[in-house]
């Protein structure tokens, strides 16, 4: 053992989720409140023990369904006593928020932190479909745009899917990635979702489906768009001193990514094809001996399936370049694959629970609690990564014996 | 560029990013400059970001530009250009790594290739021309 960092004194003791829906009309707040009050007991703790909250994006009203609750509505109603909080939007990606949890159980500004983050878009847009969410109300009445999306809105590129679409279009023009390799983060996580209670879309999903999908804004279709839905997640960052108290061994966190190096912008960023995936993912490798070969899973964020493909080759599971070609035939990321890929169905069928999901996933999984699509060989290594464009943030966990 | 103009969300107009957004009445593509050290500021803020200064003009540019990579949008997110349209990022010659998002215009999307030339032509709406881009004229 060389390196020595401090979210080693972080612990992810307990993991809960609500119900998820593609659209549940139920108050966002309540499932909020079912995801954080399921991890608290999932670690084998009661409210009174949590003393501090950490979530993304914060409240939010725009766009609508994008924030099921603030972290002021969770601390009343479960009226929590905290010695350290955070919410917000400016983070490594949604999983910052937990990254930051880990600081503070780290710094014992608090123990017990309950990470949380919610959504209900799938409700939000209802009959309207994506324009109810769009900024200005899908245009008129005099919107003007301001902020980043001044640069983009004008341009009529309101969506990430246009500026994803374009890393992922400079992606193939550099190194012949091609809608079929893409396609297989797609189809994978339809194979996966499958076996997931609570994944949204489960019909089996061929190639040729994925292929004859409409466009959305190319090389992207449908199916390389995540499905928005409503529900709520959470995961408890507890002090690894506490482990004696929790009801099983706690997930010990390994390392973390936050680094970004390049300009924060979807379009001015240095490298489109890498974005800030890059940096999170190399500053994670620099503090831990663990390698890429070391992980047995891997479920890495796919708002986008082409964010999913950045991440492969910023962890390094392949070279820059070449996740195409690592992807090719979908073997290798299946379930029973090398690395076992997004095994919940990522957003792309279990739907869009924005970033949490995946950390979820891969904790349950090291748990060996992921029932049916439990990847088999006992694992104890797994990396979960969410953000995508210039938001990146990861972390590396391991099994407790 | 067809007569009927599509519906477009228009930028808010702010004493920092006004000579960008109105430079098409002159048929002008402008980006700040710092006046020390020559840097384009982009998007505008009020320091030189290379170099802190804050001594600041409106520079005109070639409007020549590289298409850097693009996509072509099927999906009606708003009203806005027919379907479908060219959303691209372009490469300003005058300094490396500064970059438009943008639409291509007046190119079938047959003919779109990655690092072809292109140049700025101007959409106006109300008090704002916005630059899109063009295959370049040789």
């Amino acid at each position: 053992m060389s390196i020595e960092t401090i979210e080693r004194s972080a612990v992810i003791s307990g993991a809960g989720q609500s119900d998820v829906g593609r659209r549940l009309f139920r108050d966002p707040l309540e499932l909020t409140l079912d995801a954080c009050l399921a991890a608290i007991t999932d670690a084998g703790l009661t409210t009174a023990d949590i003393d501090g909250i950490a979530t993304y994006p914060g409240p939010m009203t725009q766009p609508a369904g994008f924030s099921g609750a603030g972290l002021v509505d969770v601390q009343d109603a479960l009226r929590l006593e905290l010695g350290w909080y955070t919410g917000g939007i400016e983070l490594p990606g949604q999983l910052g928020s937990v990254i930051d949890a880990c600081l503070a159980v780290a710094a014992r500004l608090a123990t017990h932190v309950l990470c949380f983050r919610s959504v209900y878009e799938g409700s939000a847009q209802g009959s309207k479909g994506r324009k109810a969410v769009m900024p200005g109300g899908g245009g008129g009445g005099g919107f003007r745009a301001s902020g980043f999306m001044e640069w983009t809105l004008p341009f009529a590129a309101p969506s990430a899917a246009n500026w994803i679409a374009l890393m992922a279009q400079r992606h193939f023009h550099e190194f012949g990635t091609t809608r079929e390799q893409l396609g297989q983060i797609a189809l994978n996580a339809r194979a996966n979702a499958a076996l997931n209670p609570k994944a949204i879309y489960t019909d089996p999903m061929t190639l040729d489906d994925y292929l004859a999908a409409r466009l959305v804004s190319t090389p992207l279709g449908l199916y390389d768009c995540d499905v928005p839905c409503d529900g709520g997640t959470a995961l408890i960052v507890s002090h690894v001193d506490t482990t004696p108290d929790l009801r099983r061994p706690p997930i010990r966190v390994e390392a973390v990514g936050t680094a970004i190096r390049g300009r924060p912008s979807w379009d001015q960023f240095d490298d489109l094809t890498t974005m800030a995936c890059r940096d999170a993912a190399a500053q994670m490798w620099e503090r831990t001996d663990l390698t890429p070969a070391d992980v047995d899973l891997a479920e890495l964020y796919d708002g986008f399936s082409f964010i999913t493909m950045a991440w492969l080759e910023a962890m390094g599971f392949c070279g820059r370049g070449e996740s195409g070609p690592f992807v090719e035939g979908g073997r290798r990321i299946a379930r029973d694959g090398e690395l076992p890929l997004n095994t919940h169905g990522g957003q792309l069928s279990a739907g869009r629970l924005h970033g949490y999901g995946f950390l979820h996933e891969a904790c349950v999984q090291l748990w060996g609690e992921a029932g049916a699509r439990q990847v088999g060989g006992n694992p104890e290594v797994g990396v979960a990564a969410a953000g995508g464009g210039p938001l990146a943030g990861s972390l590396l966990l391991t099994r407790t014996r | 560029m067809s007569d009927e103009l599509p519906f477009r969300i228009l930028p808010e107009l702010t004493d920092r990013n006004r000579h960008f957004w109105t430079g098409g009445e002159h048929g002008e593509l402008r980006f700040l400059q710092c006046d020390d050290c020559v840097y384009l500021i982009h998007p505008p803020v009020p320091i030189c970001p290379r170099c802190h200064s804050k001594a600041q003009h409106a520079e005109v540019v070639s409007g020549r530009a590289t298409l850097h990579t693009y996509t072509v949008n099927h999906q009606p997110w708003m009203p806005g250009p027919g379907l479908p349209y060219v959303v691209a990022i372009v490469e300003i010659p005058e300094q490396a790594g500064l970059r438009l998002t943008t639409n291509i215009v007046n190119c079938p999307i047959a003919e779109i290739e990655i690092g072809m030339g292109m140049q700025v032509t101007f959409e106006h709406h109300d008090d704002v021309w916005i630059p899109l881009f063009e295959p370049e004229r040789s």
